[in-house]
């Protein structure tokens, strides 16, 4: 299968800050990725670009094989769910799905009007009296009935309340199922996306800090507890993603292929979320940064 | 894309069509009455004398409704660049729609470019249409008021003709330029007014007496054709002021000059004594000025040249469209996000 998106030095800059820098990353398709970071790391700038919303400054990119927002062809193969999931006020349910009937040629009519019975939404209502979480599964259902390769989502549900949240979630996967979409959605919640990714993509203050399977990142991280010592003096191939020490003990998480021996160490397994925190909580480092990649 | 669009804009397009069905049933029912009038008049009223006191009369009476229509016509462009231009993008910014509308399989080239053609080309058929009912109902009274108020001349030529619907397409183009830049409605709204009105202002001031060379003449006067002869008071010398040889024209300078051509503001000649006594009568006056030497040197535009005016300007405001127009496309390209 072809690669979903294809970054190479990614940046985008806005006046003299930059919200995206030398972004690279290679994600496979047929995943539910979810990309995750702190409010302003640069989530929305990567997903606007993916859309083909915005240009980026520097850098390459190519979603579904090719370069995004360019001719109507593409911006058929790609839906965009964008952040606070708009919907046009004054427009009723119904003229939602004449509008994506009228604006996609690959719009599947039936699909769209079986969710809106589903989650009993009613037609002639007005989509500015719709609830938080009614608005969103609307904005979903646009952007699920175009039948896109892939389906992009700017935090979804970061205004739902829980219930709306999961039964959300719950509708994006039975679509990412039944579909065989592939979906990169964002978050800065772990825990939106801890039951739902299977391919998870940190950013943090801009840059990638890591990519790559959910399995194969909680195979390679370990939590490493033991008597205090240089993390600088570690075998070569463990790279120690953050540490923490007391007198006496140090903690380190760190990340490698193999496996380890050193019997003065505890080894423990982390949870994604852990995983996550520590990689949002690497200090800033000074020289030019690695961008970390798990090989498959 | 024109479904949508059409449905976002068909709440405004009934606002407006009211407006201007409003506009048409009250020219509708008041026109036919007022053509009647003058007609009758003028063909009752005999001698040249009586016809001028008649057309005197009938426009002293039309004048408030010929000046409310008039500004109708002239209000009507600035109003669509606010309502219609304005919010067209700006809408769509503020509550985030344009990155659903842009999240369909729709280029935002096309997008724009329905949005702009749509509401652009009902901007001008809007235009068109009242200044085509406003035209045909102050016929009568623009005809009465013949010299007094020509239409060559800045305000009515304004309200005539084609010239109101470049304005229109103009304003609403400009009303989408400055939303794209602002991208507020309210500060948008304001910000098209202000500069629609330096516009409007600017252009009879500044561009349109130029837009073709005028006719320059100097005559001599006569009690004909003399039209103004003032002093600031008694004591102080005359100045003066002539007709032009077309009495429908657009005078842009009426200015005395003497025996070797120099401009100069006043003739010595004083109110109350010598040949311009009251007692004297205008034609030893007007001899007097003659033996002296002054003549009067009028620029003008003759009011055969209305329809050249209005196309040139007309397709001026096109090219001003068009310039704003290529400018939302590539900044909807390049800039908008």
């Amino acid at each position: 299968m072809t690669a979903i998106m294809q970054a190479r030095g990614l940046g985008k800059r806005y006046g003299r800050r930059w919200a995206l820098t030398d972004c690279t990353l290679d994600i496979p398709a047929g995943h539910v990725v979810g990309l995750v970071g702190p409010n302003g790391a640069g989530k929305t700038t990567l997903l606007s670009i993916a859309a083909g919303h915005i240009a980026p400054t520097t850098g390459e990119i190519e979603v579904v094989g090719a370069r995004p927002g360019g001719d109507p062809g593409h911006l058929a193969r790609v839906g965009f769910v964008a952040q606070e999931t708009p919907v046009y006020a004054g427009l009723t349910v119904a003229e939602h799905l004449e509008l994506g009937a009228r604006l996609n040629p690959g719009w599947d009519g039936a699909l769209a009007r079986d969710r809106i019975a589903r989650l009993g939404l009613e037609p002639s209502r007005r989509a500015g009296r719709l609830s938080g979480g009614q608005r969103a599964q609307l904005a979903l259902t646009l952007g699920i009935a175009k039948r896109p390769e892939l389906l992009i989502l700017d935090e979804p549900v970061a205004a739902l309340d829980p219930l709306a949240r999961r039964d959300f979630m719950r509708g994006l996967m039975e679509a990412a199922a039944e579909q065989e979409l592939s979906v990169l959605l964002s978050s800065h919640l772990v825990s939106d996306l801890e039951r739902t990714c299977d391919y998870l993509v940190v950013l943090t203050a801009s840059r990638i800090r890591v990519a790559g399977e959910v399995e194969e990142l909680l195979a390679t991280h370990h939590r490493l507890t033991g008597p205090r010592r240089d993390p600088a003096r570690l075998p070569a191939g463990q790279h120690v993603v953050s540490a923490s020490h007391t007198d006496r003990q140090s903690t380190l998480i760190v990340r490698t292929e193999d496996p380890i021996h050193d019997p003065a160490w505890t080894v423990s397994a982390l949870s994604l979320e852990d995983l996550v925190l520590a990689y949002m909580s690497e200090p800033a480092e000074t020289g030019p940064r690695r961008v970390l990649e798990v090989q498959r | 894309m024109i479904w949508l669009t059409w449905r976002q804009f068909r709440v405004q397009a009934a606002a407006g069509s009211a407006a201007l069905a409003a506009l048409a049933a009250v020219l509708a029912v008041t026109g036919p009455g007022l053509a009647d009038d003058y007609a009758s008049g003028i063909a009752a009223c005999g001698t040249d004398e009586a016809c001028e006191m008649f057309a005197r009369h009938f426009f002293d009476q039309h004048r408030t409704s010929f000046q409310a229509v008039l500004a109708v016509v002239l209000l009507l462009p600035a109003l669509v660049g606010l309502f219609w231009g304005a919010p067209l993008i700006t809408r769509e910014l503020e509550a985030g729609t344009h990155r659903l509308a842009w999240s369909q399989s729709v280029t935002r080239t096309r997008w724009l470019a329905v949005k702009l053609g749509v509401t652009g080309l009902a901007s001008m058929l809007v235009a068109g249409l009242a200044s085509l009912a406003v035209t045909w109902w102050a016929s009568p009274v623009d005809r009465a008021a013949g010299s007094e108020f020509p239409r060559m001349t800045p305000l009515l030529f304004d309200a005539r003709g084609i010239v109101p619907i470049g304005y229109a397409a103009f304003a609403f183009v400009l009303g989408v330029t400055v939303g794209m830049l602002v991208r507020r409605t309210l500060p948008a709204m304001a910000v098209t007014v202000a500069v629609f009105t330096a516009v409007q202002i600017g252009m009879p001031l500044l561009v349109r007496p130029y837009l073709l060379p005028p006719t320059r003449t100097t005559v001599t006067v006569t009690a004909g054709n003399l039209d103004a002869l003032m002093a600031d008071g008694p004591g102080r010398p005359f100045q003066m002021r002539v007709e032009a040889p077309d009495p429908n024209a657009w005078i842009l300078s009426n200015e005395t000059v003497d025996r070797s051509g120099r401009t100069v503001k006043t003739v010595p000649l004083y109110p109350g004594t010598g040949p311009c006594a009251r007692d004297k009568g205008p034609e030893t006056c007007v001899a007097e000025i003659g033996r002296l030497g002054y003549r009067q040197r009028l620029v003008y535009h003759p009011s055969s040249r209305f329809w050249a005016f209005q196309w040139l300007e007309t397709g001026l405001y096109g090219v001003l469209t068009a310039g704003l127009g290529g400018f939302c496309f590539w900044w909807i390209r390049r800039r908008l996000s």
